[in-house]
């Protein structure tokens, strides 16, 4: 009898108020951060706003458009597209074949097989580069010449991201069910056909994840390309952590701003922003 | 043809393989050479690396506990915080829901230099002082929880949130109704996006580096600043192989475990 009478009385517990302890963080901790950039990026050093680094940016060493696209920014913004284009290509290459292989395969615990390719990430991050960089001085192609310097990089790249592509895919392919195919075989398709008409189209959402996940990270990683080529292979990442380095703030942070912008095309452009939690790579699959 | 094809296909699955393992069973086996340089070669078997990682008096071993203390701080923090935050996010109001899960997204795909280069100008324009520690563990966290966030909400989605009501209809407090009702149900992602914490805040360098205080090393930021001020540890940079080693002992040991254990359960269902 008291606990009824207790109730109208009790406030309603709301669990949503629960998240306000976390969006606070957020806000605090990740978009004041962001605000502080833009305020670095437009403003001098007496805190007046300013166009000043905009204008250094796209014209460095004057000279207009041709002088942009001769100076040291621009190259260095072209190597690390170049870079990252190769590499996410190359872990596509790989991934996808392997992710197709293992899904499809016969054996009773493909997962054991999975988990042969994603453990190799226990090892710190460090360490396995610097496990490739003693094994590329062994074999002679340690900053032996510029070309060698960028082809290291690469195989750096694609060494350390290569298991973000092939779980997003491999979680993708396996949920196909199979029954689809088995229709397609029955209607007289070929494997081939089948596989251009139903696995692909259906496993583009984990393609795209993995893109996201390696060809963004592999622009801006400048542990790899530093530690792997005697420090003479510049990307993006190590241009920002180079003004950074130098005390150029306001410099650092425009071109900070100008790669978070092309971060929000480049995800807007794989549906990043639509992506559930399902194919998210660096989440759950991995254990 | 059939067969052709499938040794095709497991010679290229063996030779990926073989790309992966292949850099770090080299440094394995060097190791265990004598020699701390790689291009001399072979110079006998040793476990001296072995014996300097596992010496207190050196660095290498300090270096390595206080990294995998950090990365439990970490991950606890994160985890449970975030256990309360994606709670919470998980019954706000549609709004409120794609706002917070848009702000949760900003970490993961942004640049990790750009994540870590605005939290240090925010360190640096509130004037935080970074040998508390706080600027570091706040930066790890941020690197950590939205990964935490991803692992619990889908476990969340696929509660039955009958158990909650029920729970309180039978008079229990909405506190206990979530500690003995909610939490066991969405366990399983809390321990995965503890382990994903765990992996993000040991492999991190850049926000580590840019929010530690100046004396404090973790694995990352020691082997690259052996690498970049060139001041040529020798002896460190070996020891380090033998941890690289150690770890790889380790990474075998489980994939036999799992593998033996997938084997009996499969064996155990045909009985």
């Amino acid at each position: 009898m008291e606990t009824l009478k207790k109730q109208p009385f009790r406030p309603h517990f709301s669990r949503k108020l629960l998240a306000i302890p976390y969006g606070l963080f957020l806000a605090f901790f990740v978009v004041i951060p962001l605000l502080i950039i833009i305020y670095y990026a437009f403003t001098d050093d007496n805190g007046k706003f300013t166009f000043e680094y905009l204008r250094l940016f796209f014209n460095e060493s004057g000279g207009g458009l041709k002088g942009f696209l001769t100076s040291y920014n621009f190259k260095t913004i072209m190597r690390s597209l170049f870079i990252s284009l190769v590499s996410t290509v190359i872990c596509l290459v790989i991934a996808y074949p392997v992710a197709y292989i293992i899904a499809k395969c016969k054996l009773k615990n493909k997962s054991v097989l999975l988990l042969m390719f994603v453990v190799p990430m226990w090892v710190n991050f460090v360490l396995r580069i610097n496990a490739l960089k003693e094994l590329f001085i062994w074999l002679g192609i340690y900053n032996k010449s510029n070309t060698w310097n960028v082809v290291n990089t690469i195989i750096g790249m694609v060494y350390d991201f290569l298991p973000f592509m092939i779980l997003p895919i491999y979680t993708t392919i396996i949920k196909i069910d199979n029954s689809y195919l088995e229709a397609a075989r029955d209607l007289g398709s070929t494997g081939a056909r089948a596989f251009l008409k139903i696995t692909l189209p259906l496993s583009k959402a984990g393609i795209m994840s993995g893109v996201s996940m390696v060809f963004l990270p592999s622009m801006t990683n400048y542990v790899v390309s530093n530690y792997l080529t005697f420090r003479n292979v510049k990307i993006i990442g190590k241009l920002i952590d180079d003004y950074f380095m130098g005390d150029l703030w306001h410099d650092g942070s425009l071109i900070a701003l100008l790669l978070l912008l092309f971060m929000f095309l480049v995800t807007w452009l794989t549906g990043g922003f639509q992506a559930d939690e399902q194919t998210e790579t660096r989440g759950t699959s991995l254990w | 043809m059939v067969k052709l094809r499938s040794i095709l296909k497991w010679s290229f699955i063996a030779l990926i393989l073989l790309f992966i393992y292949f850099p770090i069973i080299f440094l394995t086996i060097n190791s265990f050479n004598e020699s701390d340089v790689i291009q001399t070669g072979w110079s006998g078997f040793s476990l001296d690396h072995y014996r300097y990682f596992f010496d207190f008096e050196n660095e290498p071993i300090r270096v390595v506990g206080q990294t995998i203390l950090l990365a439990i701080v970490v991950a606890l923090l994160s985890s449970i915080f975030v256990t309360i935050g994606a709670i919470g996010i998980f019954y706000s109001k549609k709004h409120a829901h794609n706002t917070l899960s848009a702000m949760n997204r900003i970490p993961v795909i942004n640049a990790e230099v750009v994540t870590a280069i605005s939290f240090a100008l925010f360190v640096s324009f509130f004037n935080i002082d970074k040998s508390t520690y706080i600027p570091l563990l706040l930066g790890q966290m941020i690197l950590c929880t939205p990964f935490v966030v991803l692992s619990i909400l889908p476990k969340l989605r696929q509660m039955d949130n009958n158990l909650y009501e029920a729970a309180l209809d039978l008079g229990a407090s909405p506190t206990k109704a979530l500690f003995s009702v909610v939490i066991p149900q969405i366990l399983p992602g809390i321990i995965a996006g503890f382990l994903l914490s765990i992996t993000l805040s040991l492999d991190d360098y850049v926000i580590t580096a840019y929010t530690k205080p100046d004396s404090f090393m973790t694995i990352s930021t020691h082997i690259y600043g052996l690498d970049k001020n060139n001041v040529v540890g020798p002896k460190i940079k070996a020891a380090y192989w033998a941890f690289t080693a150690i770890i790889f002992f380790i990474i075998v040991l489980v994939v036999i475990i799992v593998n033996i254990s997938a084997y009996q359960k499969t064996r155990s269902k045909k009985r």
